[in-house]
Formats: C-alpha cells, structure tokens, sequence
C-alpha cells in the first residue's frame, strides 16, 4: 500500500514538471476550466436553492384563485359570483382579494398594490416593501404621491416598511387600505380583482373548479398546485438563458476534450518513448497521463465548486445580477438560502473530471505501447 | 516542497472546503428556517401567490396569474420583450393542451 | 570467463513483409562476458544499435535465442521484460534522451519513479551520484542548459540510478570532445572496479583502442565480422 502511494506520488511528481514546462498555458486553462464550472455550479445551486425555498414559502398559496376573463384578459369579477361559488358543496370559504399595478413614472418602477384582508392600514397610510423604500428613498414617516385614474394626486404616508427578510415575496407591495386604493383606481365596489376559495377536502379540487367552470363560464382558475408548478419550472434549463449557458459550457468541455485528444504532438511521442526505454512500463505511462487530465480537471471542480457557492450565497449571485434584474427598476434583495444537493454536485463532478481524464489518456495510448526501441534511432 | 505534496495539501484542503461547505449549508438552512416561516405566513395572511422575482411587467412578476395574452396584448404579433422571458418560461399550466381553462 | 548475455543464431528483420523491409541483424552468435568492458565497432548502418537493442531487451529478435543469465528471454511477456530491462540494465543514448524542461536531477531519478521507492531515499542516491560525477550544482538546473558534457554526465547517473549490473552506452563519445571523451573512459573504469559489465557500440578509436576496453567485436552489415581482445 506504502509503494502504490509513493509511485502515485513520484508519478504526479513528474506530471507537475512536465505541466508547469508550459506554465501559461496549463494556469490559463485552469482558470478557463475552473470559470466554466464556477458557471455551471452557480446555476445549479442558485436554480435549486430558489426551486425549494419557492415550494416551502408558496405551500400555504390561495388553493384555488378564481379569475374574471374577458376577451381573453383578466378583469375585474364582480362581488355577485362569490355568492354563486359559497353556495358549491366542498367550499369552505370565499375572500376576496385586491390587489393591481401602479406604474411609478418618478422612477419607471412597477409597484404591486393590495388591500390586505385580515390586518387592516390605516385610511391614509401604506406599508411598503423595503425594495419601494430602496428605489423611493422613503421611510416610515415619508410620503409617497400617487397619481389616482383621474389625475388627481393622492399623497399616503409610509406606516412602516415590511422586513428586509421577506422581499422575495414582498419587496415591490404596497399595502394599502381599501378606501385609498378605490380612490386610486376608481374601482366601484361591486367588483374586485379576484377572488381565492378555501376547500374542505383538497381532493375535491378539481371537482369544485369544474363545477365553477360551468356556473360560470368567464371565469379562470388557477390552482395552487399550479403556483407550487409554476415555480418549480422557473429556471427551467428550456429557457433561452439556461440553454445558452449550458450549451457555452459544453462547448468549453467539447473544446478541451478536442485539444486533448487531437493526438499527440511528436515531441510528447519521443517523450514517451524515453520513459519507456528508461524503464518504464506502459501503464506507468498511461497513469501519468491519467494524473496529467485529474490535475486539471479536479481541481477546476473543486475550485469551481467552492467559488460557485461563495458566489451564490456569499455574493447573492453578484454575476448573474444584470441577468435576474433584467430592465426591472424595482429588484429585491434577497439571500438565498443555500439548498444544496448532493447528487447534483456528484453530476457535475463526473462531467466535469471523466471525459477530460478520458480525453488525455486515449490519444496516448497508442504511443505508450511504443517499442523502447524507436528511441535508440 | 516536493511539488507532489503541494498539490495534495491543496487537494486535502480543497476537499475540506466541499464538506465544511454542505456543513454550512445545513447551518444556514436551520438559521433561516425562521425567515422562510415570515415569508410563507406573509404568503397565507395575504393570499400571495408569487415571488417577487421579476418586476418588469404583470406577467413577470405574477408569472402563475398570467394568462396566456397578456404578452401580447399590445399586438398579437409582438414578441417577448422583456429579458425575464428568457429566463422564465411560461407556467407549465399553460403549455398544457388540454388544460383546465380551456 | 562467466557470460552474462548470450545471442544464439539471432536475427531481426524490420517492417517484415513490406517495401521497407530490411534484415539488420543475421546469424549472430555472442557472448558478453560479465565485469567486462565490451566495445561494438562497426560503421553506421552497421547494426550496432540493434545489436544493443536486442541486448538490452529494447526489442525481440525476429529469431534466435537470448539468455540473460542462463536464464531465457526471448519469449517473455513484455511485463517481465520491462521488469528486467529496469533491473538489470542502465542505457546511455547517443542523443542523451533527456526530457526538456525538467530538472538534471529529476531526469536521473526518472527510471526509479514508477518503483515506488521513497522519495527522500531515490534523491539521496542521486545527488550522491551527482557528486561523484561532479556536477552537484547543476542538479538543480534544467537539462537545456547544461554543457555537453554535464548533460552526458546525468545521462549516465540516470542509468546508475537503479544500480544495474550492465551498463549499455550507444555512441556516448559522439558529442564530447577528446578530453571529455577521455574522461568518458575513466568513469567506465570506475563502473568496471564496481562489478559492472559495460557494453558499448563505438566508432570512436579513443573508445575502442582504450586500455580500459577488454574486448572489441566488429560488426558490419548486420553480421560479426570477428572479435578482438
């Protein structure tokens, strides 16, 4: 056991000398290899961590979210459905809910505006979110003027602002009293946005939306399965983005793989040769070419893994911000909570180090199988 | 140093690293479980059916209320014009053809 | 006189059964007689390289026997003729063989690497050889910039590394001028007082005409052209 550690040993050795002959490029493709999985790693953790933290925030979802379409837009239901739909057996309760859009022109921002059901805001006052109050400059105590459907300009001072903690889901609200938000949008009181439903028995869901479907027909219905769906299939590696990364990072793979196995150049061919007639044997030759593919490769994963968590849950994902934030004004700042899964960190290391060992030790085969004796000539 | 133990110092390090890292993330995880419990009862107290990830347009951020038109309601010839659509497909409710709105 | 090596009736023929086809080796019959300084002279083309190939159990004879020791190898698998090649034999080369780029004392414990032996242990003997050969200060230097005859003197420690008992030298005075090749011979001397048997192939008269050198074998065209002690 002793011997086979110091021949890994002397054999990495010679592979580290015979690496750093051609110390610019091997460090340059190191740094290459490790910003490759550095990418990669990043995408899978901040995509997973963001899957989970999504289904465990979004589990207590309305169960079922009923939408007035017309002309195949949402609009305003009216009040009078949510008798119709409390009078289905299964349905255990119907709310109503509140809630729409208010471009800010100040800052080109869009803000999300509801009437929150059970804890009611002061006439007068709103609660925002600490991404309003970032874009805004506005605290408790400041005031914000929005400018109501006719023109008119509705000043509402700032109660409080909601927690750092919660901007993922809170960060552009504004919470607002109903009154307030009637007189901003005009909206007259027999309709509102849209109403959510409460069953006694879950599995009587889909049952109860086609009941509803056929009491009334204009309307549309969202379950929360769908939500909880819908955040799962974020990030989905179909999307233009993902697709492009992944495939870039193949591409880099595909590449120094080609390098790799293009063969070897004559003067690798005549060092082999040496080896051999000083006495080695062919498969000392193939594991320093082993060694030679796993110095590069593993360490790349391992320093590609280490920088991709940093980046993700130290940095929140600095790289990717312009991406995430795309044009919007208004971006939440959020910590993601690290999410990680083994089995997709083990992926990424077989793709990462295999074919790239592969790829070095292959083309050298045939030359390590040389006959010593070439090199006498 | 002999050039072979300066690379598996490195190694050892590196592999020390990758486990204090998931040992981390359990940490942090049972640190922020509090965190996530605000956020989900923000969720149920107001009837919250989406992250705020994208607040570029209604579609975006309200990605499981959006209905299939509203991308286009300017024309029905526009594109996609916001880069969140690159990033986050249609809710799979949507693509189905067979789908409960239908 | 105990021989160490012997051919028996051996023959090589290269890229048999093609255009090329060419027999470097006919019909030779030799003993390499043990602690002995062996010289094969003959001119290029000759087959001395082969001849030394063949030996060394660089390659195997198209036909015809080798015994190494009394003990055959002709037919042994490559493994074992690996095994016995990095035992028993030292090989200088003509164009010295020395990987670029590496350090002269990496390149002198090379041969000894895939063994597993202790690293401390292998560096010790090296430098230790270096010494005796005077070229300690260049151990850490890269072989391109050592002088002929430092670059030949890690050559030849690179073939001691491993303590074998035959010594095989292809044109070692080839790139060395009279006074190195002189001093080439001294440090024959000295592995002949070490109970080593050496073996060169030479054209050079300071190699062959030495005192040192106890026997001289002529080949020309692949044949032994009769022997001289």
């Amino acid at each position: 056991m002793g011997k086979w550690i110091e021949r890994q040993r002397n054999i990495i050795d010679f592979t580290l000398s015979s690496l750093l002959r051609k110390k610019g490029k091997n460090i340059s493709l190191l740094c290459v290899y490790t910003l490759v999985v550095l990418m990669l790693a990043s995408v899978m953790f901040f995509v997973h961590s963001i899957k989970k933290e999504a289904s465990m925030i979004l589990k207590d979802a309305p169960e079922m979210v009923v939408q007035r379409m017309i002309a195949g837009r949402h609009e305003l239901i009216p009040l009078a459905y949510m008798d119709k739909i409390k009078n289905i057996r299964g349905v255990q309760s119907v709310n109503k809910r509140l809630w729409g859009y208010y471009y800010d022109p100040v800052v080109g921002a869009n803000y999300t505006l509801m009437v929150p059901d059970h804890s009611d805001v002061p006439a007068g006052n709103i609660m925002i979110g600490r991404g309003i109050s970032r874009v805004r400059l506005a605290f408790p105590g400041d005031t914000l003027e929005f400018r109501s459907h006719d023109g008119k300009i509705i000043t509402l001072e700032v109660k409080k602002t909601l927690s750092p903690e919660s901007e993922l889901v809170s960060s552009d609200l504004v919470l607002i009293s109903e009154d307030d938000f009637n007189r901003l949008f005009g909206r007259n009181r027999d309709s509102v946005t849209d109403l959510t439903l409460h069953v006694k028995n879950p599995r009587e869901l889909s049952t109860i939306a086609l009941k509803i479907s056929e009491i009334l027909p204009d309307t549309r219905i969202i379950l929360r399965d769908e939500i909880l769906r819908t955040y799962d299939a974020v990030f989905n590696w179909r999307g233009g983005m993902m697709i492009v990364i992944l495939l870039g990072a193949l591409l880099a793979f595909i590449i120094f793989a080609c390098d790799k196995a293009s063969g070897l150049s004559q003067e690798e061919r005549k060092e082999i040769g040496i080896l051999k007639a000083i006495g080695w044997e062919t498969s000392d030759v193939i594991l320093m070419k082993f060694w030679e593919g796993m110095i590069v490769s593993l360490s790349s994963f391992l320093l590609g893994i280490l920088l991709a968590y940093a980046h993700v849950f130290f940095t929140s994902s600095m790289l990717f911000e312009p991406v995430l934030k795309g044009w919007a004004v208004l971006y939440p700042q959020f910590k993601v909570v690290p999410f990680v899964d083994a089995s997709q960190v083990v992926s990424l290391f077989f793709l990462t180090v295999v074919p790239y060992t592969v790829a070095t030790i292959i083309p050298s085969w045939r030359a390590a199988t040389v006959d010593p004796d070439s090199v006498m000539r | 140093m002999r050039k072979s133990n300066f690379f598996l110092i490195g190694l050892a390090i590196c592999t020390i690293l990758l486990l204090l890292m998931f040992v981390h993330a359990f940490f942090k995880r049972e640190a922020e479980a509090k965190f996530i419990q605000e956020k989900s009862e923000m969720v149920r107290m107001l009837g919250l059916t989406d992250l705020c990830l994208f607040t570029e347009a209604s579609y975006t951020r309200h990605l499981s209320q959006a209905d299939l038109h509203t991308p286009f309601q300017d024309s029905p010839m526009s594109f996609e014009h916001f880069p969140s659509g690159s990033i986050a497909a249609p809710p799979p409710s949507l693509r189905k053809i067979n789908g409960k709105m239908d | 006189m105990i021989s160490v090596i012997e051919l028996l009736n051996t023959r090589k023929v290269f890229n048999m059964g093609k255009p090329n086809e060419f027999v470097a080796i006919e019909g030779v019959t030799l003993s390499i007689e043990f602690n002995r300084v062996t010289v094969i002279r003959g001119p290029s083309g000759s087959g001395k390289t082969t001849l030394l190939s063949l030996i060394g159990c660089m390659v195997r004879p198209t036909s015809g026997r080798i015994t190494l020791a009394d003990r055959e190898i002709t037919s042994l698998p490559e493994r074992f003729l690996t095994e016995i090649r990095q035992k028993t034999f030292g090989f200088i080369f003509q164009q010295f063989n020395l990987i670029k780029g590496v350090t002269a004392l990496e390149n002198a414990m090379l041969p000894a690497y895939p063994s597993g032996e202790r690293h401390a242990s292998l560096k010790k003997r090296a430098l230790h050889l270096f010494d005796l050969f005077n070229i300690s200060q260049k151990a850490a230097s890269r072989v391109e910039w050592l002088s002929g005859g430092e670059a030949q003197r890690v050559t030849i420690v690179r073939a001691l590394i491993n303590n074998p008992s035959v010594i095989i030298a292809d044109e070692p005075t080839a790139h060395l001028d009279t006074k190195l090749s002189q001093e080439f011979m001294e440090i024959v001397a000295r592995m002949k007082a070490e109970q080593k048997t050496v073996l060169i192939a030479s054209h050079d008269p300071i190699v062959y005409e030495s005192p040192i050198t106890d026997r001289v074998i002529n080949v020309r065209d692949g044949r032994i052209d009769g022997s001289v002690r």
